[in-house]
């Protein structure tokens, strides 16, 4: 029997009985749709994360005082007293000590209020050095960045965040203009880039940066004074990342006289940051993606279901179509193509409704899924490899019917 | 000289229900040379469809040997058994087994599919049966849309649509008026005459009459009186 004819018969088959072939069909659609959105919600989600993070700048690794081992806890906190310092920014920048290290920018950041004219808009103002531009890639739409020689000087200059500019000036231009800041006044002598603000970090379009020096004369408390809050790293390249890193983590070690048990220092790198942001998401999405693909699995036995009960209503059929010289062979084939069948075209038909959902979902949800070739290929996969599991059984009992015995049933 | 085309030696078919055990066939044993055209004759429940049945390599006997063309048919596998069915044997059953949701010539050509016959041929044999049998203008017919004595000839046409060299024919005539009765007969003349090998199990006398010989049947043994006639 050509495989044409096979289809052919398969198909007459399942469409002498409409209703139910539809309704095992709906079992399988509604299966993999759930399967296709729930990982293309969980996969739109991680890309956003990932995005995001990938923002902060590339080859990036980023140290922050205090210890996160799981031994002992958090050890010296963020925000209480800071165990970093300027002094461990510029040994971290010295090419002889850390050769993949391309530059380091310390900051330290504090919440403040700041005026221009008569408008007040609360934010945070960040102390640190040229090199932050880099670290962090970012790009000015105005103006210039803050130079060696403001840090030098000290000079009460600053460069606005895009949001901050449209809080405090409204549209005309900062460049040139002062703003007070903890009582000092400084002048605004350009403007960062929109780089599009993020939920998962601090706005990054909302902020005043400032010299490092100007910082700790003129922001920050006292007692705070030399504190770094973050120290950016930028690795020479993807390559080099675990190298920098393992040259920085030695250096921070031997300048703080602490072993990696005791650190008082967390160095981690974008990987890790991803790692952390996407993990609760990855749970979700396996958890849901399990629910759905139970019921996967129900639309399975569906089709299996279905099939036993089309071989008990065809006994005759089987024994005639045996009997005329259809081989146990042929016989099983037949049942196959119509269980993959019913499963192919579930899976087709729920791969449409995922996309369809794909396309609305992100206006009711506000989070992008994501659909890949892979995951709709494999949807199809899937659904083609359920249709011929499900079958299986069936069809060997439909290939095992002795043609008499199938004949006389009446 | 070749030996007989079907051979039976003390066949036995026993039916156990239960406590109940039948023997359909008590030990019939019996030769049918190639280019035969025999009727089997007997009353109801005397095991003709099940002697029909076992010569059609369709059931298998509780003892005894059955031998097609000189090879022991006990030997052969399931999907042996189903190759020598497609192209050797042409059957007409005594409830015509059509498939109701095929029209006529998609019934006539199923041996033919099973024999991976290219679609077009198939068609066109299929009608040239159908033509033979007098349903040429029946061919789009579904079952349910054609009398008793058509469907019954429907399934003779499905018999020779490949042109096999034997043919078991169980009460093909049943539903037929006398004029359809004769142009079936007439047929199974023809294809004797071109050498086919002819089983036809009947109730009637007048329709015995056209075979070579009768072959008798009672209580699921060979009756040796009346097998002699
Ligand atoms: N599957 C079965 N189970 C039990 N007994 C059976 C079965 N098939 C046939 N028989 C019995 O075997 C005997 C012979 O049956 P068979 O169908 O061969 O008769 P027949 O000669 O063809 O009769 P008819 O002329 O009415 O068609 C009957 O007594 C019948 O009851
Ligand atoms: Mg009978």
């Amino acid at each position: 029997m050509s495989t044409f004819d096979t289809f052919r018969s398969a198909f007459g088959a399942l469409r002498s009985h409409r209703l139910r072939s539809a309704l095992t069909m709906l079992g399988i659609l509604i299966g993999i749709a759930a399967v296709i959105l729930t990982v293309g919600l969980g996969q739109g989600a991680q890309a956003q994360v990932q995005s995001e993070i990938s923002k902060l700048g590339s080859n990036l690794l980023v140290v922050t005082p205090g210890s996160t081992t799981s031994s002992t806890g958090i050890r010296g906190g963020r925000g209480t007293s800071s165990t970093l310092t300027n002094g461990d920014a510029a040994a971290l920048a010295t090419a002889s000590v850390a050769p993949d290290i391309r530059a380091v920018a310390a900051t330290s950041t504090s919440m403040q209020s700041v005026t221009a004219g008569t408008t007040n808009w609360t934010t945070t103002v960040v102390g640190t050095t040229p090199s932050w531009a880099q670290v962090r890639a970012r790009d000015l739409s105005a103006g210039r960045f803050v130079t060696q020689d403001d840090v030098n000087q000290a000079r009460p200059v600053a460069v606005l965040g895009s949001e901050t500019v449209t809080e405090l000036f409204n549209g005309r231009s900062p460049v040139g203009q002062s703003v007070s800041i903890n009582g000092s006044s400084f002048t605004v002598v350009g403007v960062l880039q929109a780089i599009g603000s993020t939920s998962t970090t601090a706005n990054e379009d909302d902020q005043v940066i400032v010299p490092q020096t100007t910082f700790a004369t003129r922001v920050a408390a006292n007692s705070t004074r030399a504190a770094v809050s973050t120290i950016y790293i930028e690795a020479t390249s993807q390559a080099t990342l675990t190298a920098a890193y393992q040259e920085a983590k030695a250096l921070l070690l031997t300048r703080h006289g602490v072993t990696s048990t005791t650190a008082d220092f967390t160095l981690s790198s974008q990987q890790s940051l991803l790692q952390t942001a996407t993990a609760t998401d990855r749970t979700l999405t396996i958890l849901l993606g399990g629910v759905a693909g139970i019921s996967l699995l129900v639309g399975a036995l569906g089709i299996a279901n279905m099939m036993l009960v089309s071989v008990a209503e065809r006994v005759r059929e089987i024994g005639l179509r045996k009997a005329l010289g259809a081989t146990p062979a042929a016989v099983r084939q037949q049942f196959l193509v119509e269980a993959s069948s019913l499963g192919v075209s579930g899976g087709v038909l729920g791969l449409l409704l995922a996309g369809a959902g794909a396309a609305v979902l992100p206006h009711f949800l506000a989070q992008p899924v994501r659909i890949s070739p892979a995951a709709a290929a494999a949807a199809v996969g899937v659904s083609l490899l359920i249709g011929v599991v499900a079958g299986v059984y069936p069809a060997g009992r439909a290939a095992r019917l002795a043609p008499i015995d199938a004949l006389r049933n009446d | 000289m070749t030996g007989p085309v079907l051979s039976l030696r003390d066949v036995r078919k026993t039916y156990v229900m239960g406590d109940l055990s039948v023997d359909a066939l008590a030990g019939v044993s019996m030769d049918v040379h190639e280019g035969e055209y025999v009727a089997v004759m007997g009353p109801s429940g005397s095991g003709k469809s099940t002697l029909m049945h076992i010569l059609g390599c369709l059931d298998v006997p509780t003892s005894g040997t059955y031998e097609l063309a000189g090879t022991d048919v006990s030997r052969m596998t399931e999907t042996e058994l189903a190759e020598i069915r497609n192209r050797r044997i042409g059957f007409v059953f005594q409830g015509f087994n059509l498939l109701p949701s095929l029209n006529a010539w998609r019934n006539v050509e199923l041996p033919l599919l099973y024999a991976g016959v290219p679609r077009d041929e198939r068609r066109q044999r299929a009608a040239r049966a159908l033509d033979r049998v007098g349903l040429a203008d029946r061919l789009d017919h579904r079952p349910g849309e054609l009398s008793g004595g058509q469907q019954q000839r429907v399934a003779v046409a499905r018999a020779l649509v490949t042109d096999p060299s034997l043919i078991l024919a169980d009460e093909p005539t049943g539903n037929l008026d006398s004029r359809s009765t004769a142009d079936v007969l007439g047929l199974f003349e023809e294809l004797s005459g071109a050498g086919r090998t002819i089983m036809l199990i009947t109730h009637e006398e007048d329709v015995a009459a056209a075979a070579q010989r009768t072959v008798r049947i009672r209580d699921g043994l060979v009756d040796q009186a009346g097998g002699a006639a």
